[in-house]
């Protein structure tokens, strides 16, 4: 029944002859080993159809597709992992299956007549499948595959004639995108492998009707090709799948990279293995010579060598030549390789490129997934990964992070001049700023006039003296502090720690921060920056927004520049910023807060009107306003920290009684000849010092608040010494009268009255200096009262 | 004379079945190739703008008088086929000041093959290929393998406020050759 079957299919296929062809008919000299490589790459190829036909199945290209659908076969999809990673380990091995064929057919002359056709056949398959392996390598669309490819084709462009066509026909435009894969992957999944497939057909048609031919003109004994050398083929063909299996369990499937961004340049970006000689080679020569000229002499030489073999010893030309030309590109692969091993800022692009790859995984493995707009929108939107390029490119001319510049490099070796910012706000770092031995660190005042400011010198005056209520107080004061920054990484014991940070909420004012600071309630006369939600994200947003806000430093700030008042950073890299500082973001296992969802009012589906367009101007106009980033302004360092003005509590009452002080005009009652008139003065109290004072310096030197233990309410206590121990107001004499030396120091002097609000007008600075020169007259009974300035 | 046969010699009705099926055999099978090549060579047809438009960048008072180069993004609409997208990047340039109201605009892409050339200390550095070029743009050392200068962009200062006419160029020749 069985031979009546097969013998009616023959009638109608023929297939006994193509069968016998294929498997019984003799092999020239009997099986061998070196015959397998040929079976080997005929094997990788069918390999390389099935794989491909799986993938396809789940691979969508666009620009916005590519990755994320490569992401999902390999991390989703079961198994997906393995199967990417048999394709791609496959093409890799397929070079030295190439190169081990050749040496065979070359070494034992197999490229002589009558099969050099055959021969120039093999070498143009040879060119397909590294041109397949080339489209293969853009279609993950991630940022090696996308940089790699760039260059590729730009050394197309340089191809003679048509170079720049050839390029654009390839990218399917002027620049990648979504026609670049599908072209891309027209070629790769279509064209290509079509095209492959018939050629090796006729390849291996050619090669069984020379094996004929010779056998039948040899006197050797042979043996069929079923089964000697079949099974030497499939022990063959399990060593290779051997090597691709295991490559693939060792990594685990193929590499992903971070999804591509043409914003974001790739420094790791390096060829595939086999490509590095070229590489290499390009850094010397020009793409013409080094893309073309070179690899067109290569191959020229290994198509002429069926005609250079005829020659005398040109067939130890052709198999000298093929080693030297192998050892050549052993030694340029290996250069190329070598400099990376030894090129710290690659390594460190390298470690770049592994981070944001093993990120972007994490993030796409959120419960927010990947949005529409594609996984590369999840790495511009992360601050793990936004942030430290934003602090080295906008903070770390002064600040550092941990010693360098926010990037994990090495540490920046010139002296910070403001703060380091690593673990800002957080407990350890706010311990630190109260700690006499480090508060005027480099780690918290870098460089600047402030390492041995207020804030510095009542630490270094107060702490050490503390007992162990006040240390306890201290302690209690770090972690309300910090609990006020919110932070992630601190939540679970911060929620521990409830009943402490609401004991260190009390002592805040107790301890002093409040002569300085605001603190809860609002304080008008604040001079330093405000202690409440210090270190929160809505505090830092604010800060790096507009450091000079009278929320933070107002005018005392120290060049610290107003990132978003400025549009120096936008609004989202902001946020960004400050997320990474506070060390917010996702990490696995986090549940996300859901995002509000407006409230369906209307059931009517919302029609939108088309905005009315612009008549085109026959001149395009150029775009306002463009993000673009600038790059942080040198030398710019920031005052790092709040600084308390240390103050201690005064017990002295408030004076109200009136000023005995008698006024040098004493009003008579009449007129007295005899009586010399007094000066003319040319500046009055009453209208031109009394509302500077009061507006300006009683809302802080009055008997509740009492900055720097100096009251100004009547000239009594005006002239009083505070503090400083040295005579404010001597009258007659401004320049031994220290009010007139603190109102005229330079504008960013630490001790500059007033301290909040911004400095005095010159015309209101000579007024008081004349006045206090005239005598310092100040009208009997008069208290001053302070009133909101305007 | 001789009665017309009615169907030909079979010389001549042999010549026109040859003739058939070639060319009505040819017009069949090249409709579909040449639709196909026609679709195919589209992006040769089209001249997408790219560039060409002044940018604005940045306020010249924050580039630093010194001379040093600061790299900014470009962003702009850019249309990928079937999308257009608004406000994104499309290129970067390094700008840098020579003098108090003028400055020097570069293309980052390195004029070798297109690699992103990055500014380190005193110069500019592509790490693909190792060109290097002196903070004027032009190729220092023999060893640069750029054969050309860096790509000088057209820069002008309106209000206070310097602006770019971005520009791709073509790589590997010795004079710039502008993308359209």
């Amino acid at each position: 029944m069985k031979e009546r079957f097969l013998t009616w299919l023959d009638h109608r296929t023929g297939y006994r002859r193509i069968v016998d062809e294929a498997l019984f008919k003799n092999i020239p000299g009997g099986a061998k080993w070196r015959y397998v490589w040929g079976s080997t790459l005929t094997f990788c190829f069918v390999t390389q159809v099935i794989t491909g036909i799986f993938l396809w199945m789940g691979y969508s290209p666009s620009a916005q597709t590519a990755w994320e659908s490569v992401y999902y076969i390999q991390h989703e999809m079961a198994g997906g992992w393995f199967l990417r990673g048999i394709h791609h380990y496959t093409a890799q091995i397929f070079p030295v299956l190439l190169v081990m064929h050749l040496l065979q057919v070359v070494i034992y002359g197999a490229y002589k007549a009558p099969k050099e056709l055959n021969f120039w056949l093999g070498i143009l398959l040879a060119i397909l499948i590294v041109t397949l392996a080339r489209t293969g390598y853009l279609l993950p669309w991630d940022q090696e595959a996308y940089w790699g490819t760039r260059v590729v084709t730009s050394i197309v462009a340089q191809a003679p004639l048509i170079g720049p066509e050839i390029e654009r026909l390839a990218v399917g435009g002027t620049d990648f995108g979504h026609h670049t894969l599908t072209r891309f992957f027209a070629l790769h999944a279509g064209l290509l492998p079509a095209i492959i497939g018939l050629l090796l057909a006729v390849h291996l048609k050619l090669c069984r009707r020379n094996a004929r031919l010779e056998s039948e003109a040899s006197q050797k004994p042979g043996c069929a090709y079923w089964p000697d050398q079949a099974w030497r083929n499939a022990i063959a063909g399990m060593f290779v799948l051997g090597a691709v299996v295991l490559l693939v369990l060792y990594h685990h499937g193929a590499k992903l990279g971070a999804p591509a961004d043409p914003s974001e340049s790739f420094q790791a970006a390096r060829p595939d293995w086999y490509f590095l000689f070229l590489f290499q080679t390009l850094k010397s020569l020009s793409g013409l010579w080094g893309a073309f000229v070179l690899p067109g002499c290569l191959v020229g030489m290994l198509v002429l060598m069926p005609l250079t073999g005829r020659l005398k010893k040109g067939h130890v030309f052709n198999v000298g030549f093929l080693f030297v030309a192998l050892t050549a590109m052993a030694v340029l692969t290996y250069l190329a390789l070598d400099k990376d091993w030894h090129d710290e800022a690659h390594k460190l692009a390298v470690n770049k490129a592994q981070a944001n790859s093993e990120r972007v995984k994490i993030l796409a493995e959120s419960p927010k997934g990947i949005p529409v707009t594609g996984a590369v929108t999840l790495l511009r939107e992360d601050p793990l990964t936004q942030g430290p390029r934003l602090f080295a490119k906008h903070c770390a001319s002064c600040h550092r992070y941990d010693g360098h510049n926010g990037m994990m490099g090495k540490p920046i070796e010139k002296a910070a001049t403001a703060s380091d910012l690593k673990g800002f706000a957080n407990r350890s770092w706010l311990k630190g700023l109260f700690d006499p031995e480090q508060v005027s660190t480099l780690k918290y005042f870098g460089g600047t006039k402030f390492r041995n400011g207020k804030m510095a010198k009542w630490v270094k005056k107060n702490v050490p003296k503390f007992d162990d209520s006040e240390k306890e107080m201290l302690s209690n004061i770090t972690v309300a502090l910090s609990a006020e920054a919110q932070l992630k990484r601190q939540r679970d014991i911060d929620a521990r720690h409830a009943a402490v940070i609401a004991e260190g909420q009390g002592y805040v004012a107790e301890i002093g921060c409040t002569d300085c600071h605001q603190y809860r309630e609002p304080d008008e006369d604040a001079t330093a920056p405000d202690l409440t939600g210090y270190g929160s994200r809505e505090w830092l947003i604010g800060i790096i927004s507009n450091p000079e806000h009278d929320r933070f430093y107002g005018s005392k700030n120290d060049r610290m520049p107003a990132y978003g008042r400025d549009e120096k950073l936008t609004p989202k890299k902001i946020k960004l910023l400050s997320d990474w500082l506070r060390e917010d973001w996702y990490e696995k296992g986090d549940e996300l807060k859901p995002e509000p969802k407006p409230a369906k009012v209307d059931p009517e589906p919302e029609v939108v009107e088309p905005e009315p367009k612009p008549a085109e101007p026959s001149e395009p106009e150029p775009k306002p306003a463009e993000p673009s980033e600038p790059e942080p302004e040198p030398a710019e360092p920031s005052e790092p920290d709040p600084e308390p003005e240390p103050s201690e509590p005064d017990p002295e009452p408030e004076p109200t009684e009136p000023d005995p002080v008698p006024s040098e005009a004493e009003p008579g009652d009449g007129p007295d000849p005899e009586r010399k008139d007094p000066p003319k003065l040319t500046v009055d109290f009453v209208t031109q010092i009394k509302p500077v004072f009061e507006s300006r310096c009683v809302r802080c030197h009055n008997a509740e608040k009492k900055k720097g233990k100096y009251l100004m309410g009547t000239k009594l206590v005006a002239c009083k010494t505070g503090e400083s121990e040295l005579p404010p107001i001597v009258p007659g004499k401004p320049d031994e009268s220290n009010l007139v030396k603190l109102i005229s120091l330079d504008e960013d002097h630490d001790d500059i009255m007033p301290s909040k609000g911004g400095p005095l007008t010159k015309e209101q600075i000579q007024a008081i200096r004349t006045w206090i020169a005239e005598g310092a007259h100040w009208p009997e009974g008069l208290v001053l009262k302070a009133v909101k300035k305007k | 004379m001789s009665e017309p046969n009615a169907t030909g010699s079979p010389e001549r009705r042999g010549l026109l079945k040859k003739l058939a099926a070639v060319v009505i055999g040819g017009i069949v099978s090249l409709v579909a190739p040449v639709a196909g090549l026609f679709v195919f060579f589209d992006p040769l047809r089209k001249r997408h703008r790219k560039g060409g438009d002044f940018i604005r960048v940045i306020s010249l008072d924050t580039l630093p008088a010194d001379g040093t180069p600061r790299r900014f993004t470009l962003v702009a609409d850019r249309i990928d086929a079937w999308n257009k997208y608004t406000n994104v990047f499309i290129g970067a340039v390094f700008l840098r000041r020579t003098s108090e109201a003028e400055i020097e605009a570069f293309n980052v892409s390195c004029p070798h093959l297109g690699c992103t050339i990055d500014h380190r200390g005193e110069d500019f550095f592509c790490p693909c290929h190792d060109s290097s070029f002196a903070l004027d743009g032009s190729i220092s050392g023999p060893k640069s393998s750029s054969p050309r200068d860096m790509d000088a962009l057209q820069v002008e200062v309106r209000e206070g406020v310097v602006w770019v006419k971005f520009q791709n160029f073509r790589t590997g020749t010795e004079q710039p050759i502008p993308i359209s």
